[in-house]
């Protein structure tokens, strides 16, 4: 850092100080940290799978996952998280390339994605609500909404984090500070990807067949 | 505006030559698209399975979905999270080895606690009540 060392003031005067104690952190430590924190999500959601798997056939002589899931609306669903997790990665490429434009682009598009699939579950849970299946119905129906929409509230929250860093970076371009939000960012996107093949696997496909 | 994000972002190319690299692999078009597509097909085919009523026998089925899930999970951690036994001196995989351990006797523990609870305490059927002392 010390080729830096300079320019410690801005030219509007006021000081810089982000960059004086860079050296004295372990490299990617935050990236180790963050996975870490990843996997203690993953037994949250280990939790909310466990409830499911006990509670899921418990349906109060209520509407089985048969008579509600609609797996063509699942489909695309998945397509759009799909997608979303692509879209992220190119958006990884184009920041690794400094090309601040097209990697906010990218966010962009990947924000789209994550928005159609947070607009599709809430049509399907307010369908679902209003056909008298809301999570006060049956412990089945319990576990569904307490599993699925933690789910969404995760995306719901990397989206706002999403549109933060597309702020960040139409800002600040893609320093150092920024390159490690974009890949924490990554991994909790991803990492969602991952929790939601579960969500289809178990919940919806296994549901359907019974 | 501009000017000044483009002066941040090549600061952070110069930079990121002495720092970011620490065998940390980040990925190419050509991986995410590997990934993508296999993961395309590792979502279709349970979709197809189940949707086309393709498989008669329920305990194959749900063989096949379970099977299929784990392939695509082992598809994301490999082509989008970059797993290896290398990221972070190995550190990421420990972590990840140690969750799947507890995510196992979450699940499986559940299941087998809650299955004898059920069978223990079995609720009764109309025949049992009618015929009650």
């Amino acid at each position: 850092m010390a080729n830096h060392a300079p320019s410690f003031t801005t030219p509007g005067g006021e000081p810089v100080f982000m960059m004086t104690d860079k050296d004295h952190h372990p490299e990617n430590g935050t990236s180790l940290g963050f996975w870490i924190y990843l996997m203690s999500d993953c037994l949250i959601f280990a939790s909310l799978f466990a409830t499911y798997a006990v509670l899921g056939k418990s349906y109060a002589a209520g509407p089985a996952p048969k008579d509600l899931f609609d797996l063509e609306l699942v489909a695309v669903n998945t397509a759009m998280l799909l997608f979303s997790s692509i879209t992220y990665g190119f958006a990884m490429l184009e920041a690794y390339k400094k090309n601040v434009g097209r990697t906010i682009v990218w966010l962009g598009i990947t924000g789209l994605f994550g928005a159609a699939f947070i607009g599709i579950e809430l049509y399907e849970f307010s369908h679902l609500i209003h056909e008298g299946a809301g999570p006060q119905r049956s412990a089945f129906l319990s576990a569904f909404f307490a599993l699925v929409g933690t789910h969404g509230l995760h995306v719901t929250v990397g989206l706002i984090w999403l549109v933060t860093l597309m702020v960040q970076v139409g800002k600040h371009g893609v320093g150092p500070a920024n390159m490690r939000r974009l890949s924490c960012l990554s991994m909790f996107w991803h990492f969602l990807d991952v929790i939601w093949i579960g969500v289809f696997s178990f919940v919806y496909l296994m549901g359907v067949i019974g | 505006m501009s000017a000044t994000a483009e002066n941040h972002a090549s600061h952070g190319h110069d930079h990121d030559h002495h720092h970011d690299d620490g065998g940390h692999d980040h990925g190419s078009f050509k991986s995410y698209l590997t990934g993508f597509i296999l993961s395309v097909i590792l979502t279709a085919i349970p979709f197809w399975l189940v949707m086309g009523d393709v498989i008669a026998d329920k305990t194959v089925l749900v063989l096949a979905i379970m099977g299929l899930g784990v392939v695509q999970i082992f598809v994301h951690m490999i082509y989008f999270l970059h797993m290896n036994g290398k990221s972070e001196g190995g550190w990421t995989l420990m972590a990840m080895l140690f969750t799947v351990v507890l995510v196992m006797i979450t699940l499986i523990g559940s299941l087998w606690v809650l299955y004898h609870l059920n069978t223990n305490l079995m609720p009764m059927t109309v025949d049992q009540i009618k015929n009650l002392p």
